[in-house]
């Protein structure tokens, strides 16, 4: 078996153990720099919009020998952006270039002509609107509010609602360091990369469910036991879930990094860059957030809560007790009689493993 | 880690006499998975056969990966209304033509302006560009106009008009009927046009140069005037029974009219305005009519929607069913109540479609209920094609097509190539980490991700020709994602699985009750990921649409995979020796993976100091 595997048993066990709530801030703090340096990004340099947002400039010229990668070629050098080219039936070139007005589209037309060895006058140039207008963003901004909203709810439902606004955090999160480091690498915005962050929506909160998932069955009997405090729980639940969590994340990753680095990089496939970048970033913000942002997230809420803050005390309490003489673990029920004795004597006679397991852990966690 | 194998035989008895009750519990859920997995094997079989006598063995390909058709259509500036040609009537015209062509967002064809008054429509490969040109270029300006007067002209022409009595003066203004009379005389019969020109060819009843070359001025006096009738012009909006100048006017245009000629035909209807009285033609039942028609009563903007249909009671062609928005309903209530007092010809009502009357039925009552058809003689594609256009709105302006060219791939073909390269060493990966961590679970994983793409790309192939359906690379992106969620699906089930047997359980029991809780987790993830793409789906247009399309495909196909094809695999090959031993090659070694000696009472002595861990540290 793997190490993964080797290691999977062991977080099962708790043997070993991350302690991801514990070490809570300095995660946040990690992701707090992390989306400063996003929204910095965003706002110095801005988001590089293509053609299908802002419109820009159509060229098209008379039957040429030129080839669609060597116009392509000349109409970067020539504009400084990317540019979009396509065969016409006539044998002509379609150049599309973004952010044109009248008078650089003149000066662009000059230049392809003398690159392109043509009559600036055979060449037709028009301004041309966004194929990807304000209807279609105003539609799309409409559907993502309606989608929060609605999934707000339904995680209530499902969960509960610290759990919603812990996923809903993590969305944020991830959407905006993909938004940032795009803006930050500078790539022209297309409809891919919109799909590529609408993608990546989707994903970053089915995998904060999947973690919850775990986590609400873990924490189902929480106040019946006075073991561990909601955030030991928690703790122990992104541990057990921490293999799929990497497998899961390896295996989207690695389709997306070959088509990024393999693609892009090596073949030089430059128009998949747009997506798979934004594809790759937002995959793994989506992992990672899920893992050491919501969950500790949920956590903290949880803590907040009366009846975990009871809890809360009555674990230190009964630790410190522990700590203080090693006695018999038959004055335990008695420590906590002021609540929920029956349950708390009821849940270790039921569960001996956990009992067991629950030694190693604590101590695990100190160490 | 593998050192354990040899140990394995012994511990498994002791696993199987724990964990033997639950046996006999879960048999009867076990009972089936044959028939799942035949079920989705047939569900593949019976695609594939679908894909293959189709014909459309591959998925329709978005304009960034194969290319396809652009289409100029230029503004027409109409009569009367100069300044139409502004940037918010191209913005709702752009809007309005995508919706056309880009119904189900999944189409992948593009709507854009070009300069001030032209738009560009792309469509990808392999979309009937005749239909696409019709479906952008049409103006389905729709009104519902009281029959004043209509008699049939061309072939089967009266001599005598057959005017209704109470029509102003028909015989007394315009002696003349044009050259209309004579059989035969369809394209060369004397025209009321000298200048061929601003022909609406919006209209998809294509007026073709060669008629227009053809066509000859004619004798008739009034005929110039035929084209644009002034009447709009006086701003005086007059009833037809009032005889003034307006509308002598309009009934000579009406007399002159020869609506067996094209060219007369087509720009009969040109410029009136919906308030004024006009004249059309229409073609009923393969003659040619004209109509003099009353002010509209009822519009295309009072139409909530339509939607083809065949028509039931009627002859059984294809014909085109709207529902009428709540003030509309009450407009057409109104006017088929008075129109059914009248006598024939007056108690129809002409359905002019952008100029031409497609369909004239006579009403005997008042039709309450906001529903009407149009019954023309339509084809199953006219209709759906009207409908479409019906559903979405009038364009606020009349295009004519400029020009119609073949445009390459936006994705150069060879990075289109090193895209694929770099996915197929990408999904290599994936198969290899499969191998390497589940071992003989791969049996399971990898099938089932073979099962979900070809049931992908099959299913893709086949909406192609049923909604248009293209792929582009955004499209192509999302599919590799889904890659993950669908793996995700099995990941979940299969650590479960493992958990299972760390708690000291055998396989086939952990199948069992690793099912239901991975089950949960992948439902209740799945459908979030559903969620987002009904809403996009339902709220949005365009691309994110077409997205929200994918998005939900892909998901609804992980929720069928796992359940009909890996977990009953699973739960088959939990059965084999291999699995159920917990083979060191076969993923579920308990062994490696560390599971937990079988005795629970006596865990104490045995558990941190067994054999187990001393191999693991």
């Amino acid at each position: 078996m793997s190490k993964l595997g080797n290691l999977g048993a062991r977080l099962h066990r708790g043997e070993i153990s991350y302690d991801f709530v514990g070490r809570r801030k300095l995660w946040y703090g990690v992701s707090i720099l992390i989306t400063i340096t996003a929204i910095v990004g965003l706002a110095v340099r801005g988001l590089n919009m293509g053609i299908d947002f802002q419109g820009g400039a159509v060229f098209t010229t008379p039957k040429t020998s030129v080839s669609v990668s060597q116009a392509e070629k000349f109409a970067q050098d020539a504009a400084g952006h990317e540019a979009v080219v396509q065969k016409l039936g006539s044998g002509g070139l379609r150049i599309q270039i973004a952010g044109m007005d009248t008078t650089k589209s003149d000066a662009t037309k000059v230049e392809l002509a003398k690159d392109m060895k043509l009559d600036p006058e055979s060449i037709a140039a028009d301004l041309v609107g966004p194929s990807w207008g304000d209807e279609i963003a105003n539609k799309a901004w409409e559907g993502l509010a309606i989608f929060m909203v609605l999934v707000v709810i339904y995680l209530a439902i499902a969960f509960e609602w610290r759990m919603a606004v812990a996923a809903l955090v993590a969305l944020i999160h991830d959407i905006t360091i993909t938004t940032g480091i795009y803006a930050l690498v500078g790539f022209e915005v297309t409809p891919g990369t919109v799909i590529g962050l609408l993608t990546i929506l989707g994903y970053s909160l089915y995998d904060t469910v999947v973690v919850f998932d775990s986590l609400k069955e873990q924490t189902k009997d929480i106040t019946k036991q006075t073991r561990f405090t909601y955030s030991d729980i928690a703790n122990q639940s992104i541990n057990g879930t921490l293999v799929r969590s990497i497998n899961t994340t390896v295996v989207a990753l690695l389709p997306v990094a070959g088509l990024l680095f393999i693609g892009g990089g090596l073949l030089g496939a430059g128009t998949l860059n747009d997506i798979s970048l934004s594809l790759f970033v937002g995959l793994a913000a989506g992992a990672y957030s899920s893992i050491f942002i919501a969950t500790p997230l949920v956590a903290d809420l949880k803590e907040a809560e009366p009846q975990m803050k009871a809890l809360a005390k009555r674990v230190r309490a009964k630790r410190a007790q522990a700590a203080a003489g090693e006695d018999t673990p038959r004055t335990r029920p008695e420590s906590d009689d002021h609540d929920d004795v029956p349950a708390a004597v009821v849940g270790p006679r039921d569960q001996p493993a956990s009992r067991n397991r629950g030694r190693g852990r604590p101590s695990g966690k100190r160490r | 880690m593998a050192a354990g194998a040899t140990r394995a035989a012994r511990p498994e008895r002791e696993y199987e006499k724990v964990a033997a009750p639950k046996r006999g519990r879960s048999a009867s859920a076990q009972s089936k998975p044959g028939r799942s997995l035949a079920l989705i094997l047939i569900a593949i079989v019976a695609l594939t056969g679908g894909m293959f006598a189709s014909g459309h063995t591959t998925p329709r390909l978005g304009i960034d990966l194969a290319g396809g058709t652009s289409i100029t259509l230029q503004a027409q500036n109409e009569p009367g209304q100069p300044n139409a040609i502004n940037k918010t009537n191209m913005d709702t015209a752009v809007e309005i033509m995508n919706r056309r062509v880009n119904g189900l967002g999944v189409s992948e064809a593009e709507v854009q302006t070009q300069g001030t008054s032209n738009i560009v429509v792309n469509i990808p490969k392999g979309t009937n560009s005749e239909e696409a040109r019709q479906q952008v270029g049409t103006t389905a300006k729709l009104y519902f106009r009281p029959v004043l007067a209509s008699e049939p002209t061309g072939k089967a022409a009266q001599p005598t008009p057959s005017t209704s009595p109470s029509s102003s003066g028909t015989s007394g203004s315009t002696p003349t009927p044009s050259g209309s009379a004579t059989a035969g005389q369809k394209a060369t019969s004397p025209s009321g046009s000298p200048t061929p020109t601003d022909s609406a060819t919006s209209q998809g009843r294509a007026v073709t140069d060669a008629l227009k070359a053809d066509a000859t001025p004619s004798g008739t006096p009034t005929a110039p005037a035929s084209g644009t009738p002034k009447a709009p012009a006086s701003g005086t909006p007059t009833p037809p029974a009032t005889g003034s100048a307006a509308d002598q006017k309009l009934q000579a245009q009406y007399t002159a009219l020869d609506c067996s000629d094209d060219a007369q035909r087509a720009k009969a209807d040109t410029g009136s305005k919906p308030g004024d009285p006009s004249v059309a033609c229409g073609k009923i039942s393969g003659v040619w009519y004209k109509y003099l028609l009353g002010p509209a009563a009822v519009d295309g903007t009072d139409v909530k929607n339509a939607q083809a249909a065949i028509d039931t009671q009627g002859a059984g062609g294809w014909q085109v069913q709207m529902n009428f928005t709540s003030a509309g309903a009450k407009k057409f209530a109104d006017v088929t109540g008075k129109l059914a007092q009248n006598q024939q010809p007056q108690n129809e009502f002409g359905i002019v479609l952008d100029g031409e009357v497609v369909s004239s039925p006579f009403v005997s009552q008042a039709i309450t209920g906001g529903q009407a058809q149009i019954s023309g003689s339509f084809s199953q594609q006219e209709a759906q094609s009207l409908a479409n256009v019906l559903s979405y709105g009038a364009l606020p302006l009349s295009f004519k097509v400029q020009s119609m060219t073949t445009v390459t791939a936006a994705l150069g073909g060879e990075q289109l190539h090193a895209g694929l390269i770099a996915g197929a060493i990408g999904l290599a990966l994936v198969v290899i980490y499969l191998l390497v961590f589940y071992r003989g679970l791969s049996i399971v994983a990898i099938p089932s991700l073979l099962v979900s793409a070809i049931l992908t790309y099959v299913i893709m192939a086949l909406l192609g020709p049923a909604i248009h359906f293209a792929l582009n690379l955004p499209a192509v992106c999302g599919a590799i994602v889904a890659i993950g969620i669908t793996a995700d699906s099995f990941i979940v089930f299969f650590e479960r699985i493992r958990d299972e047997i760390r708690e000291g359980r055998t396989l086939r029991p952990a199948v069992e009750r690793a099912w239901p809780r991975a089950r949960r987790t992948i439902l209740v993830s799945d459908f979030v990921s559903f969620l987002a793409a009904a809403v996009l789906f339902i709220v949005t247009v365009g691309k994110v649409q077409g997205f929200a399309f994918t998005l939900g495909l892909t998901t609804v196909l992980d929720v069928v995979v796992v359940f009909l094809f890996t977990k009953p695999l699973m739960t088959v090959l939990a059965r084999r020796r291999f699995f159920a031993d917990g083979h060191k090659w076969s993923g579920l070694d308990p062994k490696g993976l560390g599971a937990k000696p079988p005795l629970r009472r006596t865990r104490r002595p045995a558990g941190p100091a067994g054999p187990v861990d001393p191999k693991e540290a």
